[in-house]
Formats: C-alpha cells, sequence, structure tokens
C-alpha cells in the first residue's frame, strides 16, 4: 500500500516541480470535462492556452488581466508568509476603487496631467484603511482576520452599491447605476498606442522586484516572515507580532486599493456595480500556485489571465457558460494543494 | 402584534439555515478541524437539492442530496487535510472558491426554473393558537429539527462514550493516538458528518427558504455559521440561540424596510455581515475563556509518528 | 529466581525497526520474567522509546518475533496490548487538560465499563495504593506529579501484568520518586512484571534486579544493576566512563543580574504565578535553579529573556540598568542572551536554514538598513559550526535535519559567540546525547571561568550539582533562598521542592526548618 513518509529537508525539486504537476492534472481533468459537456477538447484547450498569446494584442489584454491579479497576489504573499489570512482583499479592492472613483469624480476638464496620481494614491489609502478595520480587530480584540475581512467584502459591495445607486449616480446616465465617466486627466497613462496596457504593468513588476528584495534580503522581511513560520521563535528573538500583522494587513491593502484604482481609472473609466470581478479571490490562488514568491506569482498572474481570457472565448465561442473559469481556479487550487503534499512527503511502497 | 408573530417566525425559519450549518462545523471543531469550505460546500449542496427537486418533484430526495453533495465535498477535504496534510485554511478556501464555482456552473441551466409549490405545516392543536400558533408552530419540520439535533449534541458530546472520544482527539489527536484511537479516521468522520449538515443547511435554503436557484445564494452564511462557532464557545445550545439571533438580524432588515425607515436599503442589507464582526470582536477580547473552551488542537494538524 | 520451565513474561527476540534516515533497533533480545523490575538503560537515542512503541503496540517492528507467557503474539495496537495485560505510562502524558480524571482514566480502559462504575474503581485503587486523587477534578488543574498519578492509576486499573514505565521520575520531587518506588515495589510483590525505562543509574540500582543496555539501537549488556558499578553500566550504556567536568571554584566578581521581590501574573490561565522572586547573579559564577516542571520556571524564563516584557511588581535590571519593559533585542544589547528549554520552534525555525537561524539572536551579517549580507552571514554560519562540532549538512541546511544534540550545540554556540555578559539556560542537555551533553557543559564552564554571569534552570539534579556555585529551588511560583554547593544535598533539594525552606531570617541564625 502506499504510504507517506517525512522527508528530513523539504524536497528542492518538488518545490518547483508541484506547480507544473498541478496545472498538468487541472489541463487533464479539463479536458474531461470539456470532453463530458460534448465540447472539442482540443478546441477548449486553444481557447484557454493559444488564443489569448496569439497576437500582440492578446498579450496585451492578457497582461492587462494580470496586472491587479499580481499586485493583489504580492500583498497577500506577505499576508499568507505571516500566517496572516487576510482572504478581504476582494474587499480592499473595491474600496480602493471607490476612493479612486471619488478623487476622479472631483477632476474637471481644467485639472492638470497628473491627476492620475492623486487617484491612485487614493487608491492606495482606500485600501489600506479598509484593511486596516481588520487589523484593528484583530489587534485590539482579537477577532479572527478570516472572518472579519471576509464579512468586510460584503460591507464593500455594500458601499459600492449605496453609492453608485445614490449620491454617485451619473444624473446623465439614464438610470443606470454607474457614475460619470472620468475625465481623461485622470486616466491612468497608457504604455504604447494600440494596447491597453498601462503604466499599471510596470508599477506591478516594480512592485514584485521590490517584494523579493523585502522578503529575501532585509532584516524586516525575515521577521515578518519568522512570524508566520513559527510565532514562538519571533517571541524569543523578538519580533514583534503586532508589527508583523500590521505590516501584512497594510501593504496587502494598499496592493489591493492600488489594483482597484488602476481597475477602475484604466480600463473600466467609471465605478459601477461590476467593478468587482473577484480578482481579490483568484489572487489567493495566483499567490499558493506562485508559491508565494515574486517570481513564482508573476508565472502564476499570466497563468490565471489565461483561465479569465479563455472563460470569455470558451463563452462566446464554444458556448460555455463563464463560470467554468471559476471551477478551474478551484481545481487548481486543489490540484496544487494535493502535490504540494510531495514537497514534505515521500511516497512510498509498502508491503502490508 | 401579529407583526411580531409573523416576525418570530420567519426569525426561526432564518435561523434554521445557520443553526444547521454551523452544528455541521461545530463537529468539525470539536475534534480539531476548521472547515473553511462551509460557503462552497452550502452552495454545491444548495443546487444539488435544488435540481433534485426539479427531477424527481420529492423534497426529502432534495434533502438527501444536497447532505450527499456536503458529505461528498467534505470527504475530499478531509482526506487532503487528515492524510494529505494540507494546511486546513487553504485547502477550506480551495473548497470554497471551488464550490462558488462549480455551484454556478452546473446551475447555469436552472437559474429560471421553479419548484412545485411549497408544502404548509401546521402543529395539529398548537398551531391554532391565536398569536404564539404562527409564531411557533407552523414552521417546516426541519426548523424542530435543527432543535433536535442541537439537543442529540449535547447528549452525544457529553454524555456518551463516542462523544467523550471526539472532545479527547480535539483536546489532544497525540494523546488519542497514544492511547490507540484512530484519530484520522475519528477526524474523517467527524468531517464527513459536519459536511452532511451543512449541506443540509444548504438544500433547505434553495428548496424551502428561498426556493429557487439563483448564483452564490448562500450570500456569506456559510462564513457567519463558521463565526457562529466560535462565538458560541463550541456549546450546541448556545449555537443554536446565535443561529436564532442572526435569524433576527436578518429579519429585521426586511421588517425596517417594510416599516418605511429611512435608511439606504444598502446599509440594512450590510447589517448582518455588520452584526457578526461587532459580535466576534466582543467574544474574541478574552483569551481565556477562548482557551478554556476551543478545542486545543483547532486548526493544528496531526502526523502519527 | 524463576525456574527454568516457568515461561517469561515477555520475551523480544531479534527485533529490528529501520526509519529512513536511522536503524531504531538492531537484532534486539529482551526477556523479562514473571515478577521482576527489569530496566532498560541507554542514553537519549538508544532506541528505549521505539522498542517500548513496539511492545505497546504502537510502531510494528520490521524483523523479529514477540512472546508473551509463552505464547507468540503480533500485538497490532495498543487496545491489543491493554488485552493482554501490557500496560503503559508514558514520559510525556497522554492526558486531556479540559476533561476530569475520571473521563481520562475511562479513554485508557476499554469500553465496557460506565463512567460511574470507573470512578470507583478508581477511588478503590488509589485508597490501595496510597495515592491520592479526586475523580471529578479537570486535568489541567492538577500538578506535574499528580498528572502522572493519573497516568499510574490508569495503567493499574487494567490489571497488568507488565507495566512498561517510561523515565517517569524526571517530572517528581526525591520525595516523590520514593513514593513512587514504593507503588512499584507493591505491584511487583503481587506478581507483575515491570519494564523500567531510564537513564539515571542510581534509581535503576534502588528498583531494578535485571538490566538490559542499549546502544545505537543493539544490545549491549544484560546484567543485574545491584552488582555493577557507575562505571561499568556507564561503559555498557556509551562505551565509555563518564567525561569528568573540571570545576574550579572561582571567587565570583560584582552582580550582573539582580531580581528583587519579582511579581508576575502567568499570561496563561493554566500556569504558575511569579511572587516575590529575588535573585542574583554574579559574573564569574553559575547559579542553578533546581525544581520540576510547572512551578513556574517558563513564566520566570519568559521574564528573563524579554519575551513577557509586561510591568511587573518588584524590581529586575542588569548591571544597574532596568530591564522592565525591556524586549528580548534590548535585552541583547545589554548582553543578556538565552538559550530556551525548546529547540525546534523556539530557539529556532524549523524549516529555516542554520543560516538564517542565525539572524534570530545576531546582527552581524546585516548592514545599513536592514540589508541581509547573505555571503558574510553563510560565512558566520560555517565557522559556528566547525568550532562547536555541529554535525550538519553545511550552513544551508535546515535546523529540523538535525539531531537534537547538533542543534542544541548550534544554538548554545550561536549565544556564546554573542559573548554575553549573563547566558540564561533552561534545560540545555534535555533530549541531547552524552557527548554533546559534555560538550556543552564543559562549555558553559569555560564561559564562566572567563568572566559571564551564567544562570542555569534544570530538572536535573545531577547536572546542577557538576555545575553550579550556587542553587535555588522554584516551587509554586516562589524561589528559596540560595544555598551553596557544599551545603546542597539531594534530600534538602527535594524537601525545598515542595516548598519548605526556612526564611532567611532562620536561615541567618542557623535555625530550623520551617514545618509547613
Amino acid at each position: 500500500m502506499l504510504r507517506l513518509e517525512a522527508r528530513p529537508q523539504p524536497s528542492r525539486a518538488w518545490t518547483y516541480a508541484s506547480p507544473l504537476l498541478a496545472i498538468a492534472i487541472t489541463v487533464l481533468l479539463g479536458v474531461l470535462l470539456f470532453m463530458a459537456l460534448g465540447k472539442d477538447p482540443v478546441r477548449g484547450l486553444q481557447m484557454f492556452f493559444w488564443e489569448p498569446i496569439k497576437t500582440k494584442y492578446a498579450l496585451g489584454e492578457l497582461m492587462v488581466k494580470a496586472t491587479p491579479l499580481l499586485l493583489i497576489a504580492l500583498g497577500l504573499a506577505v499576508c499568507f508568509r505571516s500566517n496572516v489570512w487576510n482572504i478581504g482583499a476582494e474587499g480592499q479592492f473595491i474600496i480602493g476603487a471607490v476612493c479612486a472613483g471619488g478623487v476622479a469624480l472631483l477632476a474637471d476638464k481644467e485639472s492638470g496631467r497628473w491627476m492620475w496620481l492623486a487617484v491612485v494614491a487614493a487608491g492606495m489609502l482606500g485600501g489600506m484603511a479598509w484593511a486596516g478595520l481588520t487589523a484593528v480587530l484583530r489587534d485590539r480584540f482579537n477577532a479572527s482576520e478570516i472572518l472579519v475581512s471576509l464579512m468586510l467584502v460584503y460591507v464593500a459591495d455594500m458601499v459600492l452599491s449605496y453609492l453608485v445607486y445614490g449620491p454617485w449616480k451619473d444624473p446623465a446616465g439614464f438610470n443606470f447605476p454607474q457614475s460619470k465617466t472620468f475625465e481623461a486627466a485622470t486616466q491612468i497613462p497608457r504604455l504604447m498606442s494600440g494596447s491597453r496596457v498601462s503604466v499599471g504593468l510596470l508599477l506591478a513588476l516594480a512592485a514584485a522586484a521590490a517584494l523579493w528584495v523585502f522578503l529575501f534580503r532585509t532584516r524586516a522581511g525575515f521577521a515578518q516572515q519568522v512570524g508566520g513560520l513559527a510565532p514562538a521563535a519571533a517571541r524569543y528573538a523578538g519580533f514583534s507580532s503586532r508589527r508583523a500583522l500590521w505590516t501584512a494587513l497594510l501593504v496587502s491593502g494598499a496592493a489591493a486599493g492600488l489594483a482597484g484604482a488602476l481597475e477602475v481609472a484604466g480600463p473600466i473609466g467609471q465605478l459601477t456595480p461590476y467593478v468587482p470581478a473577484g480578482y481579490g479571490f483568484a489572487a489567493i490562488i495566483v499567490a499558493f500556485v506562485g508559491r508565494l514568491h515574486p517570481a513564482g506569482m508573476v508565472l502564476s498572474a499570466i497563468l490565471m489571465s489565461m483561465f479569465y481570457i479563455g472563460g470569455e472565448l470558451a463563452q462566446s465561442r464554444l458556448g460555455l457558460p463563464k463560470s467554468i473559469t471559476g471551477v478551474f481556479q478551484g481545481l487548481l487550487l486543489f490540484c496544487l494543494l494535493a502535490c504540494d503534499t510531495l514537497v514534505t512527503y515521500r511516497l512510498r511502497l509498502r508491503k502490508a | 402584534m401579529e407583526a411580531y408573530a409573523l416576525l418570530l417566525a420567519a426569525t426561526l425559519n432564518a435561523g434554521t439555515v445557520l443553526a444547521l450549518a454551523a452544528l455541521g462545523l461545530l463537529i468539525n471543531e470539536k475534534a480539531g478541524v476548521v472547515n473553511l469550505g462551509a460557503e462552497g460546500l452550502m452552495l454545491c449542496a444548495a443546487i444539488a437539492g435544488f435540481v433534485a427537486v426539479v427531477h424527481t418533484g420529492s423534497d426529502l430526495l432534495g434533502f438527501a442530496a444536497g447532505m450527499g453533495a456536503g458529505a461528498l465535498l467534505a470527504a475530499l477535504f478531509g482526506v487532503l487535510v487528515i492524510w494529505l496534510g494540507t494546511n486546513q485554511y487553504a485547502t477550506g478556501l480551495a473548497l470554497s472558491l471551488f464550490g462558488v464555482g462549480f455551484s454556478a456552473f452546473v446551475g447555469i441551466k436552472y437559474v429560471q426554473e421553479k419548484l412545485p409549490p411549497r408544502p404548509q405545516f401546521s402543529w395539529p392543536v398548537l398551531g391554532d393558537i391565536p398569536l404564539l400558533g404562527p409564531a411557533l408552530f407552523k414552521q417546516h419540520p426541519l426548523v424542530y429539527g435543527a432543535m433536535l439535533i442541537a439537543a442529540a449534541l449535547i447528549w452525544f458530546l457529553y454524555k456518551s462514550r463516542t462523544g467523550l472520544v471526539l472532545r479527547a482527539v480535539g483536546e489532544s489527536p497525540a494523546s488519542a493516538h497514544a492511547l490507540g484511537y484512530p484519530v484520522r479516521l475519528i477526524r474523517l468522520a467527524a468531517v464527513v458528518a459536519g459536511g452532511a449538515l451543512c449541506g443540509l443547511a444548504g438544500a433547505y435554503l434553495s428548496v424551502i427558504y428561498t426556493p429557487l436557484w439563483v448564483e452564490g445564494m448562500v450570500a456569506g452564511k456559510g462564513w457567519i455559521a463558521l463565526a457562529l462557532t466560535t462565538f458560541a464557545t463550541w456549546r450546541p445550545a448556545r449555537v443554536l440561540l446565535g443561529a436564532y439571533l442572526f435569524g433576527g438580524v436578518t429579519m429585521l432588515q426586511f421588517h425596517l424596510q417594510g416599516a418605511g425607515v429611512d435608511v439606504p436599503s444598502q446599509m440594512l442589507t450590510a447589517l448582518p455581515y455588520v452584526a457578526t464582526i461587532v459580535v466576534l470582536a466582543l467574544i474574541s477580547r478574552n483569551p481565556t475563556w477562548i482557551r478554556v473552551n476551543m478545542p486545543a488542537s483547532l486548526g493544528k494538524p496531526f502526523h502519527p509518528g | 529466581m524463576s525456574s527454568p520451565s516457568q515461561a517469561s513474561r515477555l520475551q523480544l527476540a531479534g527485533i529490528t525497526k529501520r526509519y529512513p534516515s536511522v536503524v531504531a533497533n538492531q537484532n534486539v533480545d529482551l526477556r523479562v520474567e514473571p515478577g521482576q523490575a527489569h530496566a532498560v538503560l541507554g542514553e537519549n537515542g538508544a532506541g528505549k522509546s521505539t522498542l517500548m512503541k513496539i511492545i505497546y503496540g504502537a510502531v510494528k517492528p520490521d524483523e523479529g518475533h514477540i512472546e508473551f507467557n509463552g505464547k507468540p503474539v503480533h500485538i497490532r495496537n495498543p487496545q491489543q496490548a491493554r488485552a493482554l495485560g501490557i500496560s503503559m505510562v508514558f514520559q510525556h502524558f497522554s492526558l486531556f487538560d479540559t476533561l476530569s480524571v475520571a473521563e481520562n482514566v475511562w479513554l485508557g480502559l476499554d469500553k465496557s465499563l460506565s463512567l460511574a462504575e470507573v470512578t470507583r474503581r478508581i477511588e478503590a485503587k488509589a485508597s490501595e495504593y496510597g495515592l491520592d486523587i479526586a475523580p471529578d477534578r479537570p486535568v489541567h488543574t492538577l500538578s506535574v506529579g499528580e498528572m502522572q498519578r493519573v497516568e499510574i492509576l490508569r495503567a493499574l486499573l487494567t490489571h497488568p501484568q507488565l507495566l512498561i514505565l517510561d523515565e517517569p521520575t524526571s517530572v517528581l520531587t526525591p520525595q516523590a520518586v520514593d513514593k513512587l518506588f514504593m507503588v512499584l515495589n507493591k505491584l511487583v510483590s503481587q506478581g507483575c512484571s515491570l519494564l523500567y525505562i531510564s537513564h539515571k543509574l542510581h534509581e535503576i540500582r534502588a528498583l531494578c534486579s535485571a538490566c538490559t543496555v542499549l546502544r545505537g539501537g543493539q544490545v549491549t549488556g544484560v546484567c543485574d544493576p545491584r552488582q555493577e558499578s557507575n562505571a561499568s553500566l556507564s561503559r555498557l550504556m556509551i562505551g565509555a566512563e563518564p567525561p569528568a567536568l573540571a570545576h574550579k571554584a572561582r571567587a565570583p566578581g560584582p552582580v550582573v543580574l539582580q531580581a528583587q521581590g519579582l511579581n508576575l501574573v502567568s499570561e496563561d490561565p493554566f500556569g504558575m504565578d511569579l511572587q516575590g522572586i529575588d535573585l542574583q547573579v554574579h559574573s564569574g559564577e553559575v547559579v542553578g535553579i533546581a525544581g520540576v516542571s510547572g512551578n513556574g520556571q517558563r513564566e520566570l524564563m519568559y521574564a528573563l529573556s524579554g519575551e513577557d516584557a509586561r510591568p511587573l511588581g518588584g524590581s529586575l535590571s542588569m548591571e544597574g540598568a532596568s530591564l522592565v519593559g525591556l524586549g528580548p533585542q534590548a535585552r541583547r544589547q545589554l548582553g543578556l542572551h538565552f538559550v530556551p528549554e525548546e529547540r525546534l520552534g523556539r530557539g529556532a525555525v524549523p524549516a529555516m536554514s542554520l543560516a538564517h537561524n542565525l539572524l534570530l539572536t545576531r546582527a552581524e551579517s546585516v548592514g545599513a538598513g536592514g540589508w541581509i549580507r547573505t555571503g558574510a552571514l553563510a560565512e558566520q554560519a560555517r565557522g559556528l559550526i566547525e568550532r562547536f562540532r555541529v554535525k550538519a549538512g553545511g550552513p544551508h541546511a535546515a535546523a529540523q535535519s538535525l539531531s537534537g544534540g547538533n542543534l542544541q550545540k548550534f544554538i548554545v554556540g550561536r549565544e556564546i559567540e554573542a559573548q554575553p555578559r549573563l547566558l540564561i539556560l533552561s534545560q540545555p542537555t534535555w533530549g541531547v546525547d552524552v557527548g554533546a551533553a559534555a560538550q556543552i557543559r564543559s562549555q558553559v564552564l569555560a564561559l564562566r571561568d572567563a568572566g559571564c554571569a551564567v544562570l542555569l534552570v534544570s530538572e536535573e539534579l545531577d547536572e546542577l550539582f557538576e555545575m553550579c556555585d550556587r542553587l535555588h529551588v522554584i516551587a509554586k511560583g516562589r524561589l528559596s533562598p540560595s544555598l551553596d554547593r557544599e551545603q546542597a544535598t539531594v534530600a534538602r533539594i527535594g524537601e525545598w521542592m515542595s516548598g519548605l525552606w526556612p526564611s532567611p531570617a532562620q536561615l541567618d541564625t542557623g535555625g530550623a526548618h520551617a514545618q509547613a
């Protein structure tokens, strides 16, 4: 029978191989799913893995989707490495979008070209404040950050809904729940013409580099991770668990808020109830599949965008429901968690 | 006065979903396993139950389907967490995310479907008492079922030897293992039983409470149920009470809207979530209380040496 | 003497058990006669625990067979072992804190009895053996000695024919050890066999008439311990005589650590509050604190190391500077270093490399702005590994891949090389093999000779007598006055462990001991 034996040291080879194996298994399950639904599995795989990278424009769209996923995942990596389970990134994204939108609405035709910086800053601050709520409740009241941050997602959704159905509704918008479209000055600058890729991509890549330095070359990053791996050792060393908590939540709140600002002042261009696209939750998967490592998360963000775009294409061209994306995302995370066992355990065949 | 009787009835009804789910999670947590996948699990059970009733017309089959879906997903979660040793929080999240997507996917065809008319229930004599009758005695059998389950759990956990073993496993799986108890099997049994109850809650939601299917219809009740077990300090009677309290808060929002109170509807919708946060904060404040009542091994993995 | 025709109570032949990184038991033979107290002697890591787990059914051997009362058996699980009549009292208790004594015992017995019946039997057995225990109390309210009594009662109620005890006296005062031996002798006189695991030679000689010695998983000898000397038993156990420690008397210097009237409420609701602690450690001396676990050592260590930096009653200062409110990093700046009792998880992060584990308490390889110089860090770790003879796969080996002794050598080395003014060590040689323990002890003494102040907290009286200039005893959160090494005897320390020490006034006048 098969038995699991603990390895003396986590296997480096499997640390890299496990996500690849998980992707392979997910693809296999996907093929089976397509066949069960009566669709051509080859065309299905094409939608997900070939179409999104076929043309320069397609690549651009891939980057547009990957940017918020990567940003949020980078922030979540700080949290998860510190054993702070912030699963309310979606809520921080929404509030970031709301604050960014609020500042954008203040603009008029005369506003300066640099207005977008204020918009982006407002988004970051909004996300930080919303995450700060979770931090305060955990710090002062010892309330579980998992449940509080989650509840705040629903509250954030209600805040957005209230604003776009109420005070911020566009009077010239035919009574649709949406704000005015934002002035050009508030729009995030594009990187190149002919593509929707914005400066946000550069920000995300810079953030990935900064995270690498923080985690692997600074004492503060080291302290943060010890808190997550061995809290008693962190206490022994004298690393403040309170500082670790606040750092983790404020950084991830800022990242999620920034992502929200970039979305709202970029591709969407206004506030609507459809701003929350589930990026906050998908980013959790991006973070894990990317092994909570900046380089890995860049790759897994691109992979997750392929799932999103593939899902949209599968809907328009194959007639499959859009929710298939969610199924694949969940499957991927399950497979990754299962394959990760091989990092710390060895499979052995034992005679009964 | 009529209105208050109806409000009480609605509270009991609304609380039942939370109660069933939270009691299921309680069983999990007494064995030391926290299942963050409750939300996704309940959604899958809801669509399973709904589909079963649409195709067979039988409510009982709907409940069975819900329980089955819940048990199956919980078993998958259990094997990953208990035998492969995956992180309980991450795996639970994975289950939630998967459940949201999967239920939406399967439910696409059923969004406009209607169920056959829902049966009305009433206790023979008690249901006719003015005021008290409509308030307490005209509920669906599962409402009373939830109360019975809570009572049964109290007996099971605190009066039976099997329940004692379960609590011992949750307190110290290493000690239970040293004494020769099959800790992993016991934990799996608890997880599957808990999953079945959560599944029943999901099916109740889509078959009885709001008999329709909409993507994401559990709307956070799975998470609220998780919070409930914490602030009920893992005691079945308190879980039941807490569930009704939350049901009450949810009903309050409709009552206030109906009464023409001038508060934006979104704020009222947010009420149960805000209430959860507030209660969590108040209860978690006392670390001593938590330490004495919380199963000591909650969330921690167990590896037989 | 058993007659040749009478079957042995237990016979193990050729037992072998292999794990991925070590062979725990190699071809082990063991023979226990009925009514015999049989010791199993060996240092940490010799394979004693694994062998006992095999006998108790918790682990299956790879090779070999077992006979019980002359009949071959396959012991598949602990329930089957109990049914045969084999019972075990664990070193780290298998008790459930929030359940009552009776419920704990019930879980260790098999199903057919009711809780009420079990409670009755507990009371009967307890009075038969003179073990005082209240069946309704939740276990977390019991002292460690009382918890062991629950373990023993649970074993006794299974009417064992063979009782296994794994290092039972590490948590007992000397007087409680005497009491335990009375219970065990009574049991043996009624025909029960005893398997007694220990590394304490004088206990084995006091209790047992036979001894099997294990070293590196193999049997190195079977003897009658009463006929052997310490030297010959040591030779069987570790292959050589125990290394002698050179302990020179030295005149202590000025006061380094001073605690006066220290009062602190424990953070843990199940813990012990500290009351009125008076303690002084001078440079160039080793001060020891004796005491069985659960009497406030943990809380005292948290308070001294800075892990618990809450305001406290009384005063605590180091070379004149108050320590109150200072965290561990600030205390290290003042020269206070600490080796905690838990290696993995507190003294070191298990999944991180040795080099990274250096960063927990040392900052020499950290540059401006907190930048980690990874090359310098690896070099620093490499040097430490070499100088302290740590057997490891290099500076990048994970802490959890080292054996207990080697990891402890690394942690002790890390703190010694920081050139502390005060080094505090808590249970420094617990679970460490004899060779590493000897190295650690001699290094600590060398540090003291160089002028460092050392505070040593240990449950092993032998270690304290070997190393300390002065001794205190901690009991129920209070600290006794200090005792010079020459005046410390096992009996006196044992008495003081029950809290029965004279007040400082009585000590000064050389008066009689206080009787509580």
